[in-house]
């Protein structure tokens, strides 16, 4: 990819075209650092758990010594990112390189045992063994996957590291036969095995049986991250400049100050703290540059404190509220209803009927700023609340009730329904009115 | 073998033939001469005679059993018909962890002879299902196909294979003419046997010519001289059987050599070391004359065997064990080395043997030799080195047993580490180099010497039969029915630990298997003695073993094991098979059927069906049964709706003849009582033994009996990992686990790991901290500023609703006026979601279903102060 943009790069035809150039390199190197979850050189602020993790690892590749461990953090929190980069400083010695077998699974797609344990062989590349036979019964699979594993010994077989993602939900799995018998096989002389669990769950423990948990050799890794906003304005900067190699120097110091100046605009500074206190994970974080990376383009080549700004109201916004602006007025007039039925009963739950009733004397009040609508109207009106989820049905045996009476939620706080009526274009004003009134 | 499809469907009836005589005035009981059966509606009568081999009916349709007959009797009013049996095993009775030791493919039609003590030789005369043909030694296996004969090459004495002894299958009456062959029979039969009074010898054998037979006898006297040749070489020869060997082999083939003179032979006499040649050019000389009868023998042979027979059969390890010389075995290796190895402890008896024995001896062996005894095995050696009929005494051939299955074990081990055979010394004359090359040639010089042979006239009973069989045996060379599969091995082999703590480390792993097993020594010896009487009185029980993870219930009951092993094997109790199956290890109860069968037979069968076999097995009486010990671990894993199979696991011990011993383990104490309904407990019984959580004193001799000198640890620190752990589970892996952290963290506290020191109580502490403290407090200290501030509403809107639960809504609001008051901008309900999920997702909340959208309920997963005091330490 590199080379395509360096011949990009080398096509002066004018200095518009190699500004172009320039831009388009500069979104794919960073939309590489923000969508393909690009490893960083160096994993920020976990260096103990970096050590800890690769050292574990390392003797597991190196002196065949069986282990398991959990990486536990919050969501984002770079526990995948740890792992790979841990991978890949192992996997740059030399004699390791060939001596260990990753397995990767997901709690996600290897939903049962039976699809984990043809996933395992299927890595292992152990299917080739049995030449094309293909596998039979569950059981046979875990008899012969048990019976690889029993074959070697610490010395002589190459260890093999489990990596499970989302190990909260093998947990789950039938009697946790996976677990039960990869940890076993971790502590006892078979072949060399690391399990490597990763999981945002802190209460993972938990969830495993006693005999698995005793197995377990309660290794646990915690990536919490203790990142001041200094530090997160500073890693906002470097995930934000140009890498060293950059071809153009002159393009390469333009952008980096740029990018400076950008981070010690107070506006932007603000906007980065609201997302610091919402959260501090990476991801999000990430989220945000991508959007305000977007807008720029050959003629606007920098980021700008406004394209943050729009680029976090984008972030921030409400999904409801918006889905409230796409109502029709009818719509509208029913969540109002619904709002003084809310305050009125103190939030329990109505159906229907209440609704239209107290729609029904809101028209007898105000009969010449709406139109009266029939029923059936006002019950389609209902229904398309109800698809929409701004309105929740209580009771799950939907069926044996007639429409009119099922009894009904609002799923929407009163700001937000202010907001929208505040915003919604060319809202009657009777309407706006019944809905600040404090009784219907 | 015939087919006996028949007899489902027909009555046999039995009648005694001959004149009865008083054979027991005690017991009153009659010999008969001989049996008649007959199929009912049939005109045909079989009759059977002492001396013939018999089928007995048994649990397997498939495979009946087999015995040579000896004495036929019955009681004063004929009703019952007795016989008394020679028992003879069939390899899927042999168990299954022996099967090994035969080392080779075993020919389906292959049955052993049977010197264990363990099994009853009388049997009901009416179970007999009808007679086989029988093959001495010196014939060929079959090519797969012909299936009416069986076969013995080897006696099994519950240990180890034997070469069969001729004189153990001497002592057949030989006055009893033979029968006619029986109707049951294939045609062939018959005229084999009939036309020669030595009856036992010739009873069908397979080689379509009888001539060769007639000339059995001759040989044997040849055999006992060249015996005694070889027997002063071999004194002088060192303990290594296979040089030994290997000199005889050249020795043989020189022999004919110079008699053929053919060019082919001596080229090939050349290639192997000088050394070996020079030994074998006096032993030549030493046995020059004897060798000149039998040279003599093969002619007839020649033409009476096909070539093509011979050529595949020099592909077979046996033969190429003992007829190639020395430099030129070009087997599969595995093969060769194997039936290689278990010559060479042969010639280890012999050796031991050849002084005491005494010219007469030679003579008696002689004798026996007229018999053709069964067995391949036998039969090669006894041309090589003839000291088969000289290693009688029982001492001594339980001697040469051992070492034989001793030199297996180190086989099979050496195999397994894959093939690093060409380093051993031993048995670097087995790479299987030239292999394609030296089959051909092989087998051209096999058929030369045969030819140089049959000139001299002589004819041996014994040459002719033994070339063939040698042949034919090679003809399968056993491809592995299942390949089993492996991880692939490393291309570096892993490193050794280099300092004090990577030793300690290492020792500490729970995989690594202790030299003892301290603090378990009452357990061990309950188990032991339940286990070892079971084992000497062949009868069944059940035992129930519970205790929390971790206390080392598998591992004493494998100690156990390993010690009865340990005395069967020294012969002071019967042997036994011990079986283990987890319940954690089958993805369905009734698996477990199917892994206890195959793992007693092999045999690979669906549930229901490993069910009713195993049901067969155990209820029916079968003579040759060992006591089988079953361990069942995690016991509770095997509850079905019905307890079928927890029923039947405890239901085959009460069996009388089932001779089973189930252990079984599983963590609580009273699951009897709370999963098993009372014909399930019942039949467990009342044998309980429940494993008690280590006390810190106990974890503290188990770490210290692990390190075993190694000096790694302060008396302080390890004491203060035994008394944590005591205090909470009294799990040893746990306590394991933790000194092995605290020896990482000691070593990355010192900067130079090799001057790595104690691990003190520093590390320790910081290894404690880390497995046990809880990271909920970390974990709120270092969240967002408003997963913070959401928690803190979650806590005020409990404290207003006096309730442990609140909806998102309410908590919202309340979160707002909280962020009002901290002069934070307020976060949108979206917003507001994401931060409840985050929480939710690290379980800081418990959370209902998100597709509850604003209606879901939030509760606190830690305790309310627990957030207080993270949340103050936060502020301050």
């Amino acid at each position: 990819m590199s080379k395509r943009k360096v011949k990009e790069t080398h096509m002066p035809v004018g200095e518009c075209i190699s500004q172009y150039g320039y831009i388009f390199q500069v979104q794919m190197i960073l939309r590489e650092r923000f969508c393909h979850q690009r490893l960083p050189e160096k994993p920020v602020g976990m260096e103990s758990q970096h050590k800890h993790l690769l050292e574990l690892l390392r003797r597991t590749a190196v002196h065949g010594e069986s282990n398991s461990v959990l990486i536990v953090g919050p969501r984002g929190s770079g526990k995948t990112m740890l792992l790979n980069c841990v991978l890949r400083e192992l996997l740059e010695v030399k004699d390791v390189n060939k001596n260990v077998l990753p397995v990767h699974l997901n709690g996600l797609l290897q939903t049962d045992d039976r699809i984990a344990l043809k996933e395992i062989t299927r890595q292992l590349n152990l299917e080739n063994v049995v030449g094309d036979k293909v596998f039979g019964s569950f059981a046979e699979n875990l008899a012969f996957l048990l019976e690889a594993l029993k074959k070697g010994d610490r010395s002589s077989s190459r260890p093999v590291l489990f990596i499970l993602d989302e190990f909260d939900l093998f947990a789950h799995h039938k009697n946790q036969t996976l677990l039960y018998n990869l940890l076993d096989v971790s502590q006892s002389a078979q072949a060399p095995v690391a399990v490597i669990g990763l999981t945002c769950r802190l209460d993972v423990l938990e969830l495993l049986e006693k005999r698995v948990k005793s197995r377990f050799s309660h290794r646990q890794i915690h990536l919490l991250s203790s990142l001041s906003f200094i530090q997160y304005l500073d890693n906002v900067r470097s995930q934000l400049s140009l890498p060293q190699d950059f071809p153009d120097t002159n393009f390469y110091d333009e952008w980096n100050d740029g990018i400076k100046t950008l981070c010690e605009d107070q506006s932007v500074v603000d906007v980065l703290q609201r997302h610091y206190n919402s959260s501090k994970d990476f991801r999000s974080l990430h989220l945000l540059l991508m959007l305000a990376l977007s807008r720029v383009s050959a003629s606007k080549p920098a980021i700008k404190p406004t394209d943050l700004l729009e680029a976090s109201r984008v972030c921030m916004v409400d999904s409801k509220a918006n889905i409230l602006h796409g109502l029709s007025i009818l719509e509208l007039c029913l969540i109002i209803a619904m709002k003084h039925l809310n305050d009125i009963y103190e939030g329990e739950p109505f159906n229907f009927q209440m609704v239209h009733n107290e729609f029904k004397k809101f028209l007898q009040r105000k009969s010449h700023s709406i139109h009266n609508f029939d029923k059936p109207v006002v019950i389609k009106a209902f229904e398309h609340l109800q698809q929409l989820e701004l309105i929740k049905s209580m009771d799950s045996s939907t069926a044996k009730i007639q429409k009119e009476y099922q009894l009904m939620k609002l799923l929407l706080d009163h700001s937000q329904i202010m907001e929208a009526l505040q915003k919604y274009p060319q809202c009657p004003t009777d309407v706006k009115q019944w809905a600040m009134s404090a009784f219907g | 073998m015939v087919r006996y499809f028949t007899r489902l469907r027909m009555r046999r009836i039995y009648k005694w033939g001959g004149r009865p005589y008083i054979f027991d005035r005690k017991l009153k009981s009659y010999g008969f001469e001989y049996l008649n059966m007959s199929v009912e509606g049939q005109e045909a009568v079989t009759t059977v005679t002492p001396g013939q081999y018999i089928l007995i009916e048994g649990n397997d349709d498939e495979y009946p059993f087999v015995a040579k007959l000896l004495k036929f009797f019955g009681d004063e009013s004929h009703k019952q018909k007795k016989a008394l049996v020679q028992w003879f095993l069939r390899l899927s009775e042999v168990p299954q962890n022996k099967k090994l030791l035969l080392g080779r493919s075993p020919h389906p039609q292959e049955i052993f002879y049977y010197l264990g003590r363990a099994c009853d030789n009388e049997i009901n005369a009416e179970s007999i299902l009808g007679t086989v043909q029988h093959v001495p030694e010196d014939t060929p296996f079959p090519e797969p196909g012909t299936k009416d004969t069986l076969y013995v090459k080897l006696s099994w004495d519950t240990k180890a294979f034997n070469v069969l002894d001729p004189v153990l299958m001497q002592d057949t009456p030989a006055s009893t003419p033979p029968k006619p062959a029986l109707p049951l029979f294939p045609p062939c039969a018959s005229p084999t046997a009939t036309p020669v009074s030595r009856g036992p010898v010739r009873r069908a054998l397979p080689t379509p010519d009888p001539t060769v037979m007639r000339r059995a006898g001759s040989v044997s006297d040849t055999r006992a001289t060249m015996s005694a040749g070889k027997r002063s070489t071999l004194e002088a020869e060192s303990i290594h059987s296979a040089s030994k060997l290997s000199a005889s082999k050249i020795l043989s083939a020189k022999r004919r050599g110079s008699a053929a003179d053919t060019p082919g032979v001596r080229k090939k006499l050349q290639l192997s070391p000088g050394k070996k040649m020079t030994r074998a050019d006096v032993l030549c000389e030493l046995l020059d004359e004897e060798m000149e009868s039998e040279k003599v023998i093969s002619l007839k042979l020649s033409s009476s065997v096909s070539h093509s027979l011979q050529h595949g059969c020099s592909l077979s390890p046996m033969r190429s064990g003992c007829k190639t010389p020395n430099g030129q075995r070009r087997f599969p290796w595995k093969l060769s080395s194997i039936s290689l190895d278990r010559l060479s402890p042969t010639a280890l008896g012999e050796q031991d043997l050849s002084r005491a024995t005494t010219p007469s001896r030679r003579k008696e062996s002689a004798m026996a030799i007229r018999k053709p005894a069964l067995g391949v095995l036998a039969e090669e050696d006894s041309e090589d080195s003839p000291m088969q009929p000289i290693a009688l005494t029982p001492r001594s051939k339980r001697k040469s047993a051992q070492l034989v299955s001793l030199r297996i074990r180190k086989q099979l081990n050496l195999l397994d580490n894959t093939q690093k055979l060409i380093s051993d010394g031993d048995d670097d004359c087995f790479v299987p180099s030239k292999k394609d090359l030296q089959s051909s040639s092989d087998s051209e010089e096999e058929t030369m010497v045969r030819k140089t042979r049959g000139r001299n006239g002589k004819a041996s009973a014994r040459t002719p039969c033994k070339t063939p069989s040698k042949k034919v045996c090679m003809v399968t060379p056993s491809t592995p029915r299942h390949a089993t599969p492996s991880i692939p091995s490393r291309t570096v082999p892993a490193r050794q630990p280099g300092n004090i703590l990577e030793e300690a480390r290492a020792r500490l792993h729970v995989s690594s298997v202790p030299e003892s097993l301290p603090c378990r020594e009452q357990e061990f010896q309950d188990i032991y003695n339940f286990v070892e009487s079971k084992v000497m009185d062949g009868t069944g029980g059940c035992m129930y073993i519970s205790g929390v993870p971790g206390t080392g219930k598998t591992a004493t009951i494998h100690e156990v094991i390993r010690c009865l092993q340990h005395a069967s094997d020294m012969d002071e109790i019967p042997t036994f098979r011990f079986i283990e199956i987890n319940g954690m290890k089958m993805t369905d109860p009734h698996q477990a059927y199917v892994q206890i069968l195959q793992k007693l037979t092999d045999q690979k069968v669906t549930a229901d069906h490993a069910a009713a076999l195993l049901e067969k097995r155990f209820s029916n009486p079968a003579p040759k049964k060992e006591t089988t010990v079953l361990l069942v671990d995690e016991l509770d894993l095997l509850w079905t709706r019905k307890q079928n199979v927890m029923y039947n696991l405890f239901d085959w011990p009460t069996r009388r003849h089932a001779r089973l011993v189930v252990l079984t383990i599983a963590n609580t104490m009273d699951l009897p009582e709370r999963i098993m309904i009372n014909r399930v407990a019942s039949r467990l019984g009342l044998t309980r033994m429940s494993f008690q959580p280590y006390s810190f004193k106990q974890l503290q001799q188990i770490i210290t009996s692990r390190l075993n000198k190694v000096k790694a640890f302060e008396e302080d620190a390890l004491q203060l990992v035994s008394r944590k752990v005591a205090a909470l589970s009294g799990d040893a892996r746990r306590c394991l686990d933790i000194c092995r952290r605290a020896t990482e963290i000691c070593e990355h506290s010192t900067s130079h790991p090799s001057s790595a020191g104690l691990v003190r109580m520093n590390h320790v502490m910081e290894a404690l901290d880390e497995m046990f403290s809880s990271s909920y407090i970390t974990a709120i200290r270092c969240a967002s500023l408003q997963e913070q501030l959401f928690l803190r509403a979650v806590i005020a809107e409990f404290r207003r609703l006096g309730l442990e639960e609140a909806t998102f809504q309410q908590v919202f609001v309340q979160h707002r006026a909280l962020s009002r008051v901290e002069g934070l901008q307020p976060i949108s309900v979206s917003e507001g979601l994401a931060v409840c999920q985050r929480l939710g997702a690290c379980r800081l909340l418990l959370l209902e279903a998100s597709r509850l959208d604003m209606l879901q309920r939030v509760r606190l997963n830690v305790s309310q102060d627990d957030v207080l005091y993270a949340l103050k330490a936060v502020r301050d």
